[in-house]
């Protein structure tokens, strides 16, 4: 057995298990954690089929981006090491009854179609290729799917600015309540 | 052990979309929930890179639209932040069966 078919199967082991704790631990930060651990497995498996560009896109963004935004956002939300409850048994036997059914039925799908693969000269996935690829305008560019996506960007940039700011009258009361409370403490004083 | 090939990584992206199914079945935490759409969008991501290196390996679509996913990700997890934060800040609790009204 080679070196690279060990590889796969430990990185292929590191997502799934990693996965699977992190839909079933009961710890939010732990399923944060496992996230990442497979998202990292996940970049590893790119590492694997040698795309190195988007393997180092994948840490740059999920393991250093989206994970973290996450454990942020648990920092603001949560009680830490508080526990989360526990799920109805009944739902969570229905669901894992579900979701395996339908791997299986991918799975069957799968294995029944033969895949046939065309024996043109490959592109290797550099930098190079990719960047002149994304920015070109004629056959086969993605100039425009570039540009509506650095749209897109803007527009959840001022989005979520929007969405997570606070109304300007909750801010009048809290300066107000703020204003009472200082009168107050230099009544005292 | 056999050599790893494309039905391998599909088997793995598969395997990783229901999970993510699963979770997104039996949680009831809206940050778990996200947690669990990633999963399912990082198995979409690695089936197009997959199917980019096994089949189509004269051309670079699948690996622009897993560039183009990644991108739409995090804006999505950006905007599902935003909003569980000010979810939270005027029900105290991001559990999605006590967020029933829509109304602010």
């Amino acid at each position: 057995m080679e070196g690279s078919t060990i590889i796969f199967y430990l990185l292929a082991a590191l997502t799934l298990v990693s996965g699977i704790l992190a839909v079933s631990t009961r710890q939010i930060f732990r399923a944060a954690i496992f996230l990442l651990f497979s998202l990292i497995g996940i970049a590893g498996l790119y590492f694997w089929m040698q795309f190195q560009f988007i393997a180092a896109v994948q840490i740059v963004v999920y393991v250093g981006g989206i994970t973290v935004l996450i454990i942020f956002s648990i920092f603001l939300t949560q009680k830490a090491g508080e526990k989360m409850p526990k799920q109805k048994i009944g739902r969570q036997i229905f669901s894992a009854l579900a979701a395996f059914c339908g791997f299986a039925l991918v799975m069957v799908q799968v294995y029944q179609y033969t895949f046939s693969s065309n024996i043109n000269e490959a592109v290797s996935p550099t930098v190079e290729n990719i960047g002149n690829r994304m920015l070109s305008v004629g056959e086969g560019g993605f100039a425009l799917p570039f540009e509506v996506v650095s749209m897109l960007l803007l527009a959840a940039l001022v989005g979520c600015i929007v969405i997570a700011m606070r109304s300007p009258t909750e801010t009048v009361n809290e300066e107000k309540t703020e204003i009472l409370i200082e009168e107050e403490i230099d009544v005292i004083v | 052990m056999l050599q790893p090939g494309l039905y391998h990584i599909l088997f793995i992206s598969t395997a990783l979309f229901f999970i993510g199914v699963y979770g997104f079945f039996t949680r009831r935490n809206l940050i778990t929930v996200l947690m669990s759409v990633e999963l399912v969008l990082n198995s979409v991501n690695l089936n197009f890179i997959a199917f980019n290196k096994y089949l189509w390996a004269d051309k670079l679509d699948g690996l622009f639209f897993t560039i183009f996913i990644i991108a739409i990700a995090a804006a999505e997890a950006a905007v599902a932040i935003a909003i569980i934060i000010n979810l939270y800040r005027s029900h105290h609790s991001i559990d999605v069966e006590r967020a029933e009204e829509m109304k602010f």
